[in-house]
């Protein structure tokens, strides 16, 4: 297939051919053509169809704004959607297929849409899908779901990579048009720290689609010597391909560099997208600006497009997008088109001009106070009608239609903070206003300064207010000679002629119809009326549409359009990817385990893990022939009650906490009494939430007079650590109090049973007899020469112990400790036997710590001494939370111990109604108690405490069961304590 | 947003864990303050569009507890203080 529209010129390298396709037809184009430059070169102008009607749509524009050129990148896992083939940079192989129809582009069946167009006007989905209510979900949302979206996704895992990356500079350039380039040249010789992003993969902006000299050179050729200038100054970051997609607080800038959308497959090591985070002391925006057409009938056809584009295709990429072409503008900018086309022998039928007066193109068919008032091509433009100044209309051949209706500055990012654009009459367009992003200034096109001169001249000037403002000295450099036109612009937004859809914005379908119907029916706020018709809603954010649609309805309220106003912009500036924005946090990296001391020697016993917070803990350890988990479980759980068991317990956060307010510090911190502990010794804390809940619980050991070991529990480790800062630097920050923590530092093992004190005097080289390390003694030992800690605790209920030694050591305790049990035939019991035996022994847990209950609740309010101040004392005291019929913690077994029942039933009376309003309370924690033969349970009931030995049932319509429960006492086994104090 | 430590400079917002309301600092005394005066204190807040003093924590850095005195209209960081010394001159102590 030759490039038949390709001509003379342009920024391509045709000393290379790529061959790539497009719905499988094979095409060929050149280093520097984008997918759509080397479709139209091949004479291909339909490249997609639109959302809503399915019309037929070529490119609009050469740039990011594109709103109907969207198409199916590569494909596979690597297929990615809605990609814009004015921005897609071509490469040799590429694959791309057009989205949004069926069964082909070129005979879409949705098209039918079109037909019933006048169904599908503003506000269609609120009038339409309304009634029946029983619809809305059922049939409704499928329908629409289905005819929504425009590509489709691979559904595969994507092959590539993303990352994530942090820059630092004095000054962040948006852009490297003229303005840009001579900011950051400005900058860059004063010698700031300068990073210069633009969107596009060469630099210079307009300045490669146009013919303008610049210092006596081509605009392309000046751009690329500054370019290379800068490139080799070392405080200098060129970022091609970078967009500046958001502004957040405080100069931090987001990019997206597209690292290797431009190849097929990424080269090794090197990440498809990354995401930037750029803190910049001062910024300038030099984003330039958008064409904006006009709307009149049939505007939409493929081969219609701005004027600026047609123009770009023809200096930049060498093609010409027609081979008769036809402009029709309201300002000089689009007169440029008709000039440079024609320089390039083009056949240029007619310029279309809507203003009237001023002088005639030469030799060129110049049609002053003329407009196009309709189109003709069905899938692709064949003719446009225009209505001529003496009255009667003329049809005038062409194959592709430049429209300029002015320019936009882009000011979306100033908007990022709520600022809002103003209006200037004399460009007819918004430009930035005030109280945008702190150290962002605008300059060149994107602050309204359209020309090249003017361009150069506020690049200059910005960076050097920027570089003043930080302190830095910069000089102003003779500007090169420049073209400085004005754009001599005659607003007209839209052609009042014709009873046929004028599009406004392409890729949502909003038609001046829609704007008019949105008037109608009071729709006329500039917010109101971008949802009720969808208005610069799609991927493209309005970039071409917005102002056109805002000045229709400006006409049609009789207000100025500054009156009228604007919506404002959102990051991101383009589309990005989801994969860019998680980088690398996927799969594993989303959220890494952390191992405990013993998780390698579990591993190698087959032990089955259980995600707790971010650690990965031993659930269970299966032995040959044991089938399901309960075998196990039970096994472990009457192992350690009979011989001995051992858990790793490293998880619980650990808290040393040492000064001479040590003692009163604890005091504050916990509900009960610490200063009092007998060095040695430990005692088990509450911890309150100053509302008076329950915050936390666990040990703590007194080492020292002034050293205290804290335990909290797994899943609170890093907020009371929070929480103890805050108390310590905020509320008393006169005592004298330290603290560090030290989870990490220490690999803990909980050994429990009737031979924990054997086993462990097996390797411990202290006395730890009864009578030299008593119940709830705590101590520093040594274990064969290891400096150790021991603590006489016991959350099983057993004779128990946990002992401590540097992390670094626990792969070698676990294996001390089962040598050494092995006489006592120790085994490893895992987080559910744990559960089994504190449940089995009335210890509160996760289900019952749920951040709404109080010591009350779980039988431990007289735990909350009142005879000190702490954390939560006075708040605990409210009468709401101290009712005689509160809920308190009880212990539930069903009355059939082959019945179950399960966590989250809901207590209520024998006979009562199954209603919210029988409601007694809730089952917290359920196990199987192989001691008792049956589940047991524990469970906030209100008036609990009253109810021991009560039948209710325990209803629960989750796993719709319904047990007849006996109420008990939550101390199942051993209520006395006897065994761990033996 | 950029937190500028007093000890450790200019740091990402990320590091830093939020609390809320600086006059949590001032806590009252739970031996001679009664329920009315704590619900006071932990419940009623100001939530002014404009200068706001906070509390924030540099978790994933040197865990000191920060005054940030912020404009919550423009996000502008006009103060930042250790809140060990804020607590100090509002008279606080053990």
């Amino acid at each position: 297939m030759s490039q038949s529209n390709r001509i003379s010129g342009g920024q391509i390298d045709r000393s290379k051919t790529f061959r790539f396709t497009f719905d499988g037809h094979t095409y060929t184009g050149h280093p520097g053509d984008t997918l759509a430059s080397a479709l139209l070169a091949n004479g291909v102008r339909l490249m997609g169809r639109s959302f809503k009607y399915h019309r037929p749509r070529g490119p609009i524009s050469a740039g990011s704004e594109e709103p109907n050129a969207l198409v199916h990148l590569r494909s596979g896992a690597r297929q990615e959607p809605n990609t814009r083939a004015t921005v897609a940079e071509l490469f040799d192989g590429l694959e791309a297929t057009s989205q949004n129809a069926w069964p082909s582009l070129k005979l879409d069946a949705m098209a039918i849409n079109d037909r019933l167009n006048s169904f599908f006007t503003a506000g269609f989905y609120y009038k339409t899908f309304m009634w029946p209510a029983a619809f809305w979900e059922k049939v409704y949302e499928p329908i629409i779901r289905r005819a929504a979206g425009l590509g489709a996704l691979s559904k595969e895992e994507d092959p590539d990579e993303y990352d994530k990356g942090f820059l630092h500079c004095d000054l962040l350039v948006i852009g490297a048009g003229p303005a840009g380039l001579m900011a950051a040249l400005t900058a860059g010789r004063a010698g700031a720290r300068v990073v210069l992003a633009d969107e596009d993969f060469r630099m210079g902006g307009r300045l490669n689609a146009e013919t303008h000299e610049v210092g006596g050179q081509a605009g392309a050729d000046w751009a690329a010597g500054v370019v290379a200038e800068l490139a080799a100054m070392s405080n200098v970051r060129l970022m091609t391909r970078t967009t500046i997609v958001g502004a957040f607080d405080h100069g931090i800038y987001s990019a997206v560099e597209r690292v290797s959308d431009h190849l097929a497959v990424p080269m090794a090591g090197k990440p498809r997208q990354t995401l930037w985070r750029i803190y910049s002391k001062r910024a300038i925006l030099a984003g330039g600006a958008t064409e904006r057409p006009i709307a009149f009938e049939n505007n939409d056809r493929p081969g219609i497009m701005l004027a600026g584009a047609l123009r770009a295709y023809a200096n930049r990429w060498g093609v010409a997008a027609g081979d008769r072409v036809a402009v029709f503008t309201n300002n000089d900018d689009g007169l440029r088109t008709a000039k440079d086309l024609q320089a390039k022998g083009v056949d240029v039928a007619a310029v279309i001009d809507s203003r009237e007066g001023g002088d005639l193109l030469p030799g060129i068919r110049h049609l002053q106070g003329t407009q196009v008032i309709d189109s003709s091509g069905g899938l692709g433009l064949k003719s446009v009608t225009v209505r001529l100044a003496n009255g009667k209309t003329e049809t005038i051949s062409c194959t592709a239609l430049g429209v300029s209706g002015g320019w936009n500055p882009n000011v979306n990012i100033t908007s990022h903070h709520r600022s809002r654009p103003e209006w200037r009459e004399d460009i007819a367009a918004f430009v930035p206003g005030t109280g945008g992003p702190a150290g962002l200034t605008a300059a060149g096109a994107a602050n309204g300064a359209l020309s090249t001169h003017g361009a150069l001249l506020t690049g200059q000037a910005q960076a050097i207010a920027a570089l003043t403002d930080l302190g830095l000295t910069a000089k102003a450099a003779n500007l090169p000679k420049a073209e400085d036109a004005p754009i001599a612009i005659s607003p007209l937004w839209y052609v009042h002629e014709g009873k046929g859809r004028a599009w406004i914005d392409q890729q949502n379908d909003v038609t001046v119809k829609d704007v008019k119907l949105a008037h109608k029916e009071n729709f006329t706020s500039v917010e109101h009326l971008k949802r009720y018709t969808t208005l610069g809603m799609a991927t493209d954010q309005g970039k071409t549409g917005n102002v056109l649609g805002i000045a229709v309805m400006a006409e049609l309220t009789g207000q100025s359009i500054p009156a009228t106003g604007t919506t404002i912009y959102r990051p991101p500036y383009t589309p990005v990817a989801m994969g860019t924005l998680a980088g690398r946090s996927r799969g594993k990296e989303f959220k890494p385990f952390r191992l405990t001391p013993s998780h390698k020697w579990a591993a190698e016993q087959g032990a089955i893990f259980v995600e707790v917070g971010n650690w990965l803990r031993t659930q269970w350890v299966p032995k040959p022939g044991e089938t399901t988990w309960r075998e196990s479980v039970d096994r472990e759980v009457l192992a350690t009650r009979r011989l001995v068991g051992i858990c790793d317990v490293t998880t619980l956060g650990k808290i040393d906490i040492q000064g001479t307010d040590a003692g009163a510090f604890l005091d504050k911190v916990y509900a009960n009494t610490f200063s009092t502990l007998a060095v040695g010794k430990c005692r088990y804390g509450l911890m309150l939430r100053e509302d008076g809940m329950v915050f936390d619980d666990g040990t703590t050991a007194r080492m020292g007079e002034h050293e205290f070991v804290m335990t909290t529990t797994t899943a609170n480790a890093v907020t009371v650590f929070r929480h103890l800062e805050y108390c310590r630097q905020c509320l008393w920050p006169d005592m004298d109090v330290q603290i560090i923590s030290t989870t990490e530092a220490w690999a803990q093992f909980s050994v429990a049973g009737p031979n924990a004190r054997k086993l462990l005097q097996k390797i411990v080289d202290q006395d730890i007899s009864d009578a030299a390390f008593p119940y709830m003694g705590a101590g520093n030992i040594t274990v064969q020469g290891l400096r150790g800690r021991l603590f006489r605790i016991s959350f099983s209920g057993e004779l128990a112990y946990e002992i401590a030694v540097p992390t670094r050591y626990g792969d070698a305790m676990i294996r001390k400790l089962m040598e050494a049990g092995a006489e006592f035939d120790a085994i490893v019991y895992g987080t559910e036997a744990l559960g089994v035996m504190r449940i089995e022994k009335g210890h509160v847990a996760g289900g019952e710590l749920n951040g709404q209950s109080t010591a009350l609740n779980m039988g431990l309010g007289k735990m909350v001494s009142k005879k000190k101040d702490s954390i939560g004392m006075v708040l605990s005291q409210r009468e709401g939370m101290n009712q005689p019929d509160g809920y308190r913690l009880v212990g539930v077994k069903p009355v059939d111990p082959k019945a179950t029942i399960s966590a989250g039933s809901h207590f209520m009376e024998i006979g009562a109604p199954v209603e919210l309003a029988s409601d007694g309370g809730w089952l917290t924690s359920k196990v199987y108690s192989p001691h008792l033969g049956s589940d047991i349970a524990l469970g906030y009931l209100k008036a609990g405490d009253q109810k021991i030995g009560r039948r209710m049932r325990a209803v629960n319509f989750l796993t719709k069961t319904d047990t007849e429960v006996e109420i008990v006492s939550p101390h199942f086994f051993d209520p006395e304590g006897e065994r761990l104090r033996g | 947003m950029i937190i500028n430590h007093p000890i450790l400079g200019p740091r990402d917002a990320q590091e830093f864990v939020y609390l809320g309301d600086a006059n949590l600092i001032n806590r009252p005394d739970g031996m001679t303050a009664g329920i009315e005066v704590f619900h006071d204190y932990l419940y009623n807040r100001d939530n002014p569009a404009g200068e706001h003093r906070e509390l924030w924590y540099h978790e994933q850095g040197d865990r000191s507890w920060l005054v940030v005195t912020r404009n919550t209209v423009t996000h502008e960081i006009l103060k930042v203080e250790m809140a060990r010394d804020v607590a100090k001159a509002q008279g606080r102590s053990k």
